[in-house]
């Protein structure tokens, strides 16, 4: 018998079943399977609720931790945050990650494009009506060559790493040689300590936004996030994404995705998002053509759980 | 039957589809009598907890995304919504799972298979698409998380998880139209196939050859 012949045998085989049937109704079958999840939906809704932690903003972040606000935005200013290196799809600082000749990220383009100095810090701060002294200093950095402007932001961000908060919520930097920087840091500071950075961040053409990803890159470049993120057991190593506040269950299905992030080689590459992506890729097309995979198939024959399932049938077999 | 009838569109389909799926195949009153087992509760349990997430969702799509956020019946729903995408992620895997040690592929019945393992697939964007969609810390915390891995893939250029309108979009529009499309197509392709027979014990697993699954061409 060939191959193929063997293959239709048993297709033919398992195609229909030719045995004993009983009365089934599936229409009864379904209408009690709703009513019992939906009541224990109920019990569940009323029993555990849902979390709803409130959002962070730019404004409670500059209320409440100054310094960090105002060295996230020095670190924007140069282009050393997290988002002005990131590459596409926000800028071409870099190519992205990649594997081995594969550049997805690069190839794709900028299709979401942000210039950090601009975006999160001097065009809000030309925004700000009736501030001459600011505008002055705008024009002041704008006007120095690129080696000065590093040169007052380098030395800021060490001044920063000593900073300390007043009560009223403005930043004391001791030290000098910055440049206009304390005046921008300080007018910026201000403006989004008043909400407006958060409006500003937001603004386009139109008057309708959906669209919150500058401001939540600016965020997610300082510690606000990450900090509430830490106490909520919900930082990366901590089995991140899947999780979510409080004692919810969250995205439990996502664990095989968040597992690769535990363990090297993955932990420690700085390709580890398209490397955990191409494994679940290649595991998710598996999954798929299971039926197809030898091995993987013939499983259920090897180890036969399906004695349990199919115990009364057997056992009648078996009479 | 005419000339004209036999010429129809309209009429071919219908042939076509009553000859797949009759009404006592499409809505049978016997089933076989080895389909006695809690496992096969399973299905049907994920397709109920589909019925209550998608209601729960509609009526918070009516009011809109911020209304859950301000008012004690909102918050409810969202909670009934919440708890029904657990509970569907739960017996879906049981499902899955029970399907697999019954080999419920043999017989032709691959792609019976293969669209209920997409199914499980495209709902994790779906879910995803909502928990960025909540407009709370959670939904900031996991976009700028997630963001990074559609990025590395190019998939952030037209996927953009810190873009709540696009991201609500995919949410109450094209992703849950795709699951439930598929979850249709699995339906009538178990109607069409019935539920896979019991592993005929005669077999001598060592003896055999490994065998593959032929997908239906009927």
């Amino acid at each position: 018998m060939t191959r193929r012949e063997r293959r239709s045998l048993d297709v033919d085989r398992y195609r229909e079943w030719k045995g004993a049937y009983l009365p089934y109704d599936i229409v009864k079958e379904a209408t009690i399977a709703l009513g019992a999840v939906l009541a224990l939906c109920l019990v569940l809704t009323i029993l555990l609720s849902s979390p709803d932690e409130r959002p962070s903003t730019v404004q409670s972040w500059a209320r409440t931790d100054p310094v960090d606000f105002v060295t996230t935005a020095t670190t924007e200013l140069d282009g050393s945050s997290g988002t002005g290196g990131y590459g596409p799809p926000y800028n071409h600082a870099s190519v992205g990650q990649h594997i081995a000749f594969i550049y997805l990220q690069k190839w794709l383009g900028v299709s979401h494009p942000v210039d950090t100095a601009r975006d999160f810090v001097l065009a809000p701060l030309r925004s700000i009506t009736s501030q001459p002294l600011l505008h002055a200093a705008v024009t002041a950095y704008q006007s120095a060559s690129p080696a000065q402007q590093a040169k007052w932001s380098g030395a800021y961000e060490k001044g920063l790493a000593k900073a300390s908060s007043t009560p009223g919520g403005a930043i004391s930097v001791p030290g000098s040689g910055y440049g206009p920087l304390p005046t921008l840091m300080g007018g910026l500071l201000s403006f989004a300590q008043s909400g407006g950075l958060d409006g500003a961040l937001l603004t386009n053409r139109q008057f309708y936004q959906t669209d919150y990803t500058k401001p939540l890159l600016l965020m997610a470049d300082g510690g606000v996030l990450s900090n509430r993120a830490h106490a909520e057991h919900l930082l990366g190593t901590q089995w991140g994404m899947m999780n979510e506040t409080g004692s919810y269950p969250g995205q439990v299905w996502l664990w095989l995705y968040t597992f690769w992030y535990q363990i090297k080689p993955f932990a420690t590459s700085d390709n580890a998002d398209i490397l955990v992506m191409a494994v679940m890729g290649v595991l998710s097309l598996a999954f798929v053509l299971v039926p197809f995979i030898p091995g993987v198939r013939d499983i259920p024959r090897w180890i036969p759980l399906h004695r349990l399932i199919w115990r009364t049938h057997y056992r009648t077999l078996s009479r | 039957m005419s000339v004209t009838e036999e010429r129809s569109w309209t009429a071919r389909v219908r042939r076509r589809a009553v000859g797949a799926l009759p009404p006592e195949k499409l809505l049978p009153d016997r089933q076989p009598s080895y389909v006695a087992s809690w496992i096969y509760v399973f299905g049907v349990l994920s397709l109920a907890s589909l019925v209550v997430l998608i209601a729960s969702g509609c009526i918070l799509a009516t009011k809109g995304p911020g209304w859950w956020h301000v008012t004690g019946i909102g918050h409810f729903f969202n909670s009934i919504h919440l708890w029904s995408v657990e509970l569907f992620f739960f017996f879906m895997v049981i499902h899955l799972w029970g399907k697999y040690w019954m080999a419920a592929w043999r017989g032709g019945r691959a792609r019976v298979w293969m669209t209920g393992a997409v199914t499980f697939l495209v709902a994790v964007p779906c879910a995803l698409t909502g928990y960025v969609s909540q407009q709370n810390f959670d939904a900031q915390w996991i976009s700028t998380q997630a963001k990074d891995a559609m990025n590395s893939v190019g998939v952030g250029a037209f996927f953009n998880l810190l873009n709540f309108g696009q991201m609500y979009s995919y949410h109450v529009l094209l992703l849950p139209l795709a699951v439930v499309g598929l979850v249709v197509a699995h339906i009538l392709l178990v109607r069409k196939h019935g539920v896979v027979p019991p592993f005929d014990l005669r077999e001598r697993v060592s003896q055999e050859p490994a065998r593959e699954p032929e997908t239906e061409s009927d």
